[in-house]
């Protein structure tokens, strides 16, 4: 069956078996390194990706569901010389140990604060419930979070275009 | 030099990526194609074992000591900058190749900074080297070595700004032919330019933009997809496999045997997962687990154990028979595992009898040897590379996976990439050991400790692999490969040769005294420490701060139950036992910044209901001398729901030389989050057959969005001693701190990690 999906600001066209989770296709067929691998059952976040504007867990997200979607990765929010506003409020936080959860707690933050502009510390607490770091890196990524919600909107909008047009995908 | 060595010094200059330093999958690639170096640790001694300058001026450095997301990688670069007076952007650091890198073992033990930073290895290759560079920039600049000056990567004439020559032009694309001097002198902590400061990660913008390259994200030419396919039971054995059972699905390239270990390779991932799900495999059970309930009771009567005397002074009994009071409590602490955040994974491609294989291994010359076994190759015809995998905090599945990976490519002759199921990461790992701990100790009338009596008992099956021993984790066991065999031995043989607190079985108030001499960081000369290992159903191996984690729990929870029935403050109380002053010091640090209220604990009054709060100490010489920590918790307790929120963290810890201040705050700040989650919430369990921790919603790890203490860190920068460890030590306290905080704000004590809310209560209603 052949899938319609925009990666990044990307159209691709894809023949693959409906079942198969959005993240195998992504990590695998589109090569790409954002979303992770972490435990196949939508527990922990790390294969979060951003679909019709939500957080999405791709591991338990079968591609034939969002046939035509957009979908945005860690990769397509902006890059090593033009970080988004998220990720480089992450970077000058250093809120990172090993990295491998970064996808999904910036992913999930991001969703979040988009919707939510000006969130309660309960509330990030609350969007965050279901996303783990085992290095417990937890206290500079929310210092992290909350630099990023203190970023002018218009930034972000600023950012959040240049991401969606594929301009740093 | 190694051929191979000389193919990468060739193309040297390609292997540098700016993000990361790491070189890519097809820069490694490239330079692969030669025979593979045997880097022992003969050749270790050579400076060119270690570094290389090219004609640029651009330093290459290899080190055995890998990034596991500690931040090593980075301090390692401005190691090696600040030794040779270069910039830290002209540096590349290779880590852990087996082609190219020197063998230093095992990443791990908190090691990496003790071996690197104050051994003849890494940082003195640098500074033989910048001695060498200095003599050939005298030589060719025709003055003094006392004359000159080295800024940059450029050797100067001091008061002549216009004479001046570059390491690339003394050195460049040449060998320093040197032996490692061991009187090179080092850059001293008061001179640093760029070790000392808090220097960002190389790799986090890397990582935080989604670029960086992960062992997941290894992506070879015609690479397949393998899964294993692990026995439904512990200690089950393999009856037969139908492979007809997948052959209707789509992408099966081959099911393959060996002995018990089953795996299946595909085409695509998913297919290998569904196939992996479909295959009709029959096993016979093995032997019934022991119950998870009664486990504790079957640890510390089984039967042979292997046991070991650290410390006697064979007056115990007697001193004990001669205190004012006995006091007497046990201590139990579960198995609890790695979990880490992304399954294991590794990519192998193994053919025409050479096997390169990418690894997270914390131990890449070991892996080499043991895939080597494994796959019946001669060491030399395989090669490790690690690559970054997910935070391992010990033994996770990388080894493991490593081998899956190895012996899956083996049989298809293809490259293969395993990525490991989160229940066969879980069910499988090497455990952190459960312990049952005894505790005794003499009291004199005055309240002061007379003897220390310490009995202990973990469980151990398999471990690191090491060179030889693939059969120490599930994947060579199932192959046919025997764990470690376990060697009982009882009773303890006397303490022989001097102290070692490696595994700080000792409390920290102890003298220590052994053949004369003692190591110990405390006062109590009446000393004990009898420890017994017996047979583990599970496979168990290092887990962030291995045993002393365990052990410390019981010897600061017990210290503050001792405080407690003298009426002492705990802080006090802890200093009037202690002599080691660096210990001593970091105590006071800590209560002072906590503005520790010093009274005897529990706080006035306990009684009541609603949220009670209360504060704790505890404190360790991590490994009796590597690393000196101290924490102070604030922790509220429901009490009627026994749920315990941890509001303040102070920590003071004392690691001599402070590389990066940020990165050693970075590993304050997580060692303290994970020690919580730890003993709040994390468990392995099992039933009659299997374990049953498989997810994370059976097994429990605090998420970000739990309600997080604030954490303040005193950074004790000690600069005329060696630099210690300090990933393991803030982790190793916390237990005891939030369990003595629990005691002061309620004074119920709990004495079995982890401290759920249901144990809690029941504390609170046993104390009624």
């Amino acid at each position: 069956m052949a899938i319609a999906l925009t990666v990044n600001g990307r159209a691709h066209t894809l023949d693959v078996d409906p079942a198969t989770p959005l993240l195998y296709v992504l990590s695998d067929d589109l090569a790409l390194n954002g979303p992770k691998f972490g435990c196949g059952l939508g527990q922990c976040g790390a294969c979060t990706v951003i679909a019709r504007g939500r957080a999405v867990r791709s591991c338990v997200t079968p591609v034939g569901t969002m046939d035509g979607a957009e979908v945005t990765t860690l990769e397509g929010l902006g890059s090593i010389e033009r970080p988004h506003p998220i990720q480089q409020a992450f970077i000058e936080e250093q809120a990172a140990q090993c990295g491998f959860c970064l996808n999904g707690v910036i992913l999930t933050a991001k969703a979040f604060l988009d919707q939510n502009p000006s969130p309660s510390d309960a509330q990030i607490q609350q969007a965050l419930s279901t996303v783990l770091c085992r290095c417990f890196t937890h206290t500079r990524m929310l210092r992290a979070i909350k630099r990023y919600a203190s970023v002018p909107r218009r930034s972000v909008a600023d950012a959040n275009a240049g991401a969606k047009a594929g301009e740093d995908a | 030099m190694s051929a191979s060595r000389r193919e990468f010094l060739k193309g040297g200059g390609a292997l540098i990526v700016s993000f990361s330093s790491v070189a890519t999958l097809a820069e490694q690639l490239a330079f692969a194609q030669g025979p593979f170096a045997t880097q022992d640790r003969r050749v270790a001694q050579q400076v060119d074992s270690w570094l290389a300058i090219g004609a640029d001026g651009r330093v290459t450095a290899y080190t055995g000591k890998c990034e596991l997301g500690q931040g090593i990688f980075t301090v390692q670069m401005q190691l090696v900058a600040e030794e040779l007076s270069v910039p830290l952007a002209r540096v590349t650091l290779i880590q852990c190749d087996t082609s190219v890198a020197p063998d230093q073992g095992t990443t791990s033990g908190s090691q990496s900074t003790p071996t690197n930073f104050n051994e003849a290895n890494l940082a003195q290759a640098c500074a033989t080297a910048r001695e060498a560079l200095l003599r050939l920039g005298s030589e060719r600049l025709g003055v003094p070595v006392d004359q000159l000056t080295v800024v940059d990567g450029v050797v100067g004439v001091q008061g002549d700004a216009s004479r001046w020559i570059g390491y690339g032009d003394l050195v460049g694309g040449r060998k320093f032919n040197l032996t490692l001097s061991r009187t090179a002198k080092r850059r001293t902590p008061d001179s640093w330019t760029v070790l000392g400061k808090p220097t960002g990660r190389v790799d986090m913008a890397a990582m935080a933009t989604g670029v960086f390259e992960f062992v997941h994200n290894v992506r070879l030419p015609g690479m397949l997809h393998g899964r294993v396919v692990r026995p439904p039971t512990v200690g089950a054995t393999l009856a037969s496999v139908d492979e007809g059972s997948i052959r209707d699905l789509p992408g099966v390239v081959k099911v393959v045997v060996r002995k018990n270990f089953v795996g299946v390779v595909c085409a695509k991932p998913w297919q290998a997962i569904l196939a992996a799900e479909k295959l009709k495999a029959t096993w016979t059970p093995g032997a019934a687990l022991p119950g998870h309930d009664g486990f504790y009771a079957h640890l510390r009567s089984q039967k042979p154990s292997r046991d070991t005397r650290l410390v006697d002074s064979k007056d115990v009994d007697d001193r004990l028979a001669q205190s004012a009071t006995v006091l007497k409590a046990t201590y139990l602490h579960p198995y609890q595992m790695h979990a880490s955040m992304g399954t294991s994974c590794a990519v192998a491609d193994v053919r025409d009898g050479q096997a390169t294989i990418w690894s997270p291994t914390q131990s890449a010359y070991p892996t080499r040897s043991g895939s080597a076994l494994l796959l019946g190759l001669p060491v030399e015809n395989v090669r490790v590379i690690f690559t970054r995998g997910s935070g391992c905090y010990g033994i996770n599945g990388a080894d493991t996976v490593s081998y899956d990976a190895a012996l899956l490519s083996q049989a298809v002759g293809k490259p293969v990439r395993v990525q490991l199921s989160r229940r066969d990461e879980m069910a499988w790992e090497n455990y952190g050991l459960a312990f049952v701990i005894d505790q005794r100790v003499g009291v004199d009338a005055s309240g002061t400790i007379l003897a220390w009596d310490y009995e202990g008992w973990s469980p151990t099956l398999g471990g690191r692999p090491g060179y030889d021993r693939p059969g120490n984790v599930i994947t060579g066991q199932l192959a046919g490969f025997d764990p470690a065999p376990f060697t009982p031995r009882s009773p303890a043989p006397d303490p022989g040769g001097s102290f070692n607190n490696n595994s700080n079985a000792a409390p920290s108030y102890v003298t220590g005294c052994v053949g004369g001499r003692c190591g110990g960081a405390g006062v109590v000369k009446s000393e004990r420490v009898l420890s017994h290992t017996v047979r583990s159903p599970f496979f168990t191996g290092p887990l962030r701060s291995p045993a002393r984690l365990q052990n410390t729990f019981a010897h600061e929870s017990f210290m503050d139950e001792i405080a407690a029935h003298v009426k002492a403050d705990p802080v006090a109380y802890r200093l009037k036992h202690l002599s080691d002053e660096r210990l001593k010091h970091v105590v006071q640090e800590a209560a002072t910044a906590a503005k520790w209220d010093a009274r005897p604990s529990p706080r006035p009054s306990t009684s009541g209901t609603g949220v009670v709060s209360g504060r704790g100490i505890s404190c360790v010489a991590y490994e009796g001398d590597n690393g000196y920590v101290a924490m102070v918790a604030e922790v509220d307790v429901d009490r009627a729901t026994g749920r315990v929120t941890a509001r303040r963290f102070v920590v003071a810890q004392d690691c001599g030389p402070i590389s990066n201040p940020d990165g050693m705050r970075n590993q304050i700040e997580g060692g303290a989050l994970q020690g919580m989650s730890r003993c709040l919430g994390e468990e392995v369990t099992w039933d009659a057959e299997k374990v049953t921790s498989i997810d994370w919603r059976t097994f429990h790890s605090l998420p970000l969005g739990f309600e997080l203490p604030a954490i303040e860190s005193v950074l004790v920068n000690r600069t005329d001693v060696e630099a210690t460890g300090a990933g393991e030590t803030a982790i190793t306290i916390v237990a005891a701190a939030i369990g003595n905080a629990i005691f002061d704000a309620t004074g119920a004590r709990v004495r079995e990690v982890p401290f759920t809310p249901e144990r809690v209560k029941a504390a609170l209603f046993s104390q009624r």
